[in-house]
C-alpha cells in the first residue's frame, strides 16, 4: 500500500505514479484531498485507488484499467473520456461526470447533478440517486441507469446509447422515447446492477432510447437550417 | 470564469476569525479570478441615526482633505477611517432619505472617490491584483463580523479595474457577487437607468445589482427580487447576494456555473468549489450539496 497525502504532496506526484507501468498491481491510497483538481487523471495500469475524501474537478478523468474509489463527494467531470476500467463514488458527483467516456463503469452512489453521461460513447453508468437535467445528451452508446429520478430533457438527441429508469423524467428530450424491456434488457440491467453492487428490481424500471428520427435529414425542416 | 465564496456565522464566537476565514477561502479561488479581488464584510452596524458608506480612491488620495470637504458640504461632522485607498465613513443621517442625499452629494462633488458600498453594517473593499495581494492590502485576515461575501475576478465582459471589480453594492446594505456572463444586460442598463438606478460602469453584473435594487425599491423582498431576476435575466450566473442579516445564492437554470453550499451547527458556506469550504473549520463533517439549478437559498438572523 502506497499512500499519499495531498496535504503536502502535489497531485502530479499521484498522477506520474498512475502513469508509470509499476503501478500495476500496487495499491494507493489518496488522503486529504481537499477539493483538488484532476486527482488520479490519467491512469493507465490495473491499480487500485482509494481516495479519503472530497475531490474537485476532473477526478479519475481518462482512466484506462484503474480502479478508482472516492470515498466523498466528487466535483465537474468525474470520469470524463474514461476507457477502461471502474470509477466509483460514494457521495454525489457534480455535472457532466461520465461525459464522453468510452468504456468502463462509473458508479455513483449518491446523486449526480446535470448532463450525466453527456455524449457518452460506450461507459456504462449507474447511478444511485437521482441526475440532473440535460442527462444523456447526445449519448451515442453505452448503458445509463438511474435508481432515482431524472431531471429535464433526459436523452436529448440520443443515438444509440440505452437509459433505464426507476423514477420518473421531468421531461424527456427531442427523439428520445420511452421503449418496451425485454427479456434482454431485464438480463442486461441485473448485470449492470450486480456489477456496481446496487440492490433494485430490475422490473421497476422502464427503458428509454432514440426514436431514431433525428438521423436523417428532413426537407420539412429545411427553414430550420 | 470568476470565484465566488460566502460565509455566514451561526456561532458569534466565531465571529472574530470571520476575515481569517474568509480570506483563507478566497485565496483558494486565486486560479478561477486572478485579475482582481473585492470582499463585502458586514460588521459593527452604526447607529439608527447613522450610515455607514466606504469609500474607494486613488493610492495618493488625501483623506484628510476629504474629510475637511465632507464637514463643509454636509454641515455635520463625519469620522473617516482610512485603510490604504479605501476609507470608512460615519455621518449622521436619520433615514434612508438622507442616506441618499449624502451619496448623491458624494457623487457630485468628490470626484476622486467612488462609493463602493452604503448601509448601516456593509463596507467593501475591492482592487486590481492578486486575491492575496488585496487580502493583505485591506488587512481583511484581521476583521471581525458576521457575515461576508468575496470575489475573485476572470474577466470577459468588460474591462479590468478596480471599478469593474465585484462585489457591487446593491443600495443599502446589499452587495452582489457573479460568476458567469449576462447577455441582456445592455438592454436591463438602459430600461433601469430610465427607473433612476444610477451605474458606474459597462459591467453586466453591475446591471444584475442594479436590478435587485430596483426590484427591492419596489417593495419586493430579497427572494421575490431573486425570483423575478430569474425570469429576467438572461445568461450564465451563479450569484451571492449579502444582506444585512445574511445571504442568498441563486444559480441559473442551466447551471453550467458551478457552486457547492455546506452548512455546520457553526456556520453556512458557499463557493464555487469544495476546495475553497475543506479550508473552514470542521468541514469534513459538514453536511455539503450542490444548489438546485433556479432555486433561491438563503440565511437570515432571525
Amino acid at each position: 500500500m502506497r499512500e499519499f497525502d495531498l496535504q503536502d504532496a502535489e497531485v502530479r506526484m499521484l498522477n506520474q505514479a498512475l502513469h508509470g507501468s509499476d503501478s500495476e498491481g500496487q495499491a494507493i491510497a489518496v488522503v486529504n484531498p481537499g477539493g483538488k483538481h484532476n486527482v488520479a487523471a490519467g491512469a493507465q495500469f490495473e491499480t487500485q485507488v482509494d481516495i479519503h475524501g472530497h475531490v474537485g474537478y476532473y477526478c479519475a478523468g481518462m482512466n484506462q484499467n484503474a480502479r478508482i474509489t472516492v470515498h466523498g463527494n466528487a466535483g465537474p467531470g468525474l470520469a470524463e473520456n474514461m476507457m477502461s476500467g471502474s470509477v466509483a463514488v460514494k457521495g454525489n458527483a457534480s455535472q457532466y461526470c461520465g461525459a464522453t467516456a468510452h468504456g468502463g463503469l462509473l458508479v455513483v452512489e449518491g446523486d449526480a447533478a446535470a448532463r450525466c453521461g453527456i455524449s457518452m460513447k460506450g461507459v456504462d453508468i449507474v447511478v444511485g440517486g437521482s441526475i440532473g437535467h440535460m442527462s444523456a445528451f447526445m449519448a451515442q452508446s453505452g448503458r445509463l441507469v438511474i435508481c432515482g429520478d431524472a431531471g429535464e430533457s433526459l436523452g436529448d438527441s440520443i443515438y444509440e446509447a440505452r437509459i433505464y429508469l426507476r423514477g420518473e423524467a421531468a421531461s424527456l428530450g427531442t427523439d428520445c422515447i420511452e421503449k418496451p424491456m425485454e427479456t434482454e434488457h431485464i438480463k442486461e440491467l441485473k448485470e449492470l446492477l450486480n456489477k456496481a453492487g446496487i440492490k433494485h428490481e430490475p422490473a421497476e424500471f422502464k427503458r428509454y432510447g432514440s426514436a431514431r428520427k433525428l438521423y436523417n435529414f428532413q426537407v420539412d425542416n429545411v427553414g430550420a437550417y | 470564469m470568476c470565484g465566488i465564496v460566502g460565509l455566514y456565522l451561526k456561532n458569534p464566537a466565531l465571529e472574530r476569525n470571520l476575515g481569517k476565514m474568509l480570506a483563507d477561502m478566497l485565496v483558494q479561488m486565486t486560479d478561477r479570478g486572478p485579475d482582481s479581488a473585492g470582499v463585502a464584510i458586514y460588521h459593527d452596524p452604526v447607529d439608527a441615526k447613522s450610515v455607514k458608506i466606504t469609500l474607494q480612491g486613488p493610492d495618493d488620495v488625501d483623506w484628510v482633505a476629504i474629510e475637511s470637504k465632507l464637514l463643509e458640504g454636509l454641515g455635520q461632522h463625519v469620522s473617516v477611517t482610512p485603510l490604504a485607498n479605501h476609507a470608512v465613513v460615519i455621518a449622521g443621517a436619520s433615514d434612508t432619505a438622507q442616506s441618499d442625499d449624502i451619496a448623491g452629494w458624494i457623487e457630485s462633488n468628490l470626484d476622486q472617490v467612488k462609493i463602493t458600498s452604503l448601509g448601516s453594517a456593509i463596507e467593501i473593499f475591492k482592487e486590481k491584483g492578486l486575491p492575496d495581494q488585496v487580502i493583505k492590502k485591506f488587512k481583511i485576515g484581521d476583521m471581525h463580523g458576521t457575515h461576508a461575501l468575496g470575489h475573485t475576478r476572470m474577466a470577459t465582459e468588460s474591462a479590468v479595474t478596480t471599478e469593474h471589480s465585484h462585489p457591487f453594492s446593491t443600495g443599502l446594505d446589499l452587495c452582489l457577487v457573479h460568476n458567469g456572463s449576462l447577455s441582456n444586460h445592455n438592454q436591463w442598463r438602459d430600461k433601469l437607468r430610465s427607473e433612476g438606478i444610477r451605474f458606474q460602469t459597462d459591467n453586466d453584473s453591475e446591471v444584475a445589482a442594479g436590478y435587485l435594487t430596483w426590484r427591492l425599491s419596489q417593495g419586493a423582498t430579497i427572494n421575490q427580487a431573486l425570483e423575478s431576476a430569474i425570469k429576467d435575466l438572461d445568461g450564465f450566473y451563479t450569484f451571492a447576494v449579502g444582506t444585512r442579516d445574511g445571504f442568498a445564492v441563486l444559480r441559473d437554470p442551466i447551471a453550467c456555473k458551478p457552486a457547492v453550499l455546506a452548512e455546520t451547527d457553526d456556520w453556512v458556506a458557499m463557493s464555487s468549489e469544495y476546495r475553497a469550504i475543506a479550508q473552514l473549520p470542521n468541514s469534513e463533517s459538514a453536511r455539503i450539496w450542490e444548489p438546485d439549478p433556479a432555486r433561491i437559498y438563503s440565511w437570515e438572523k432571525n
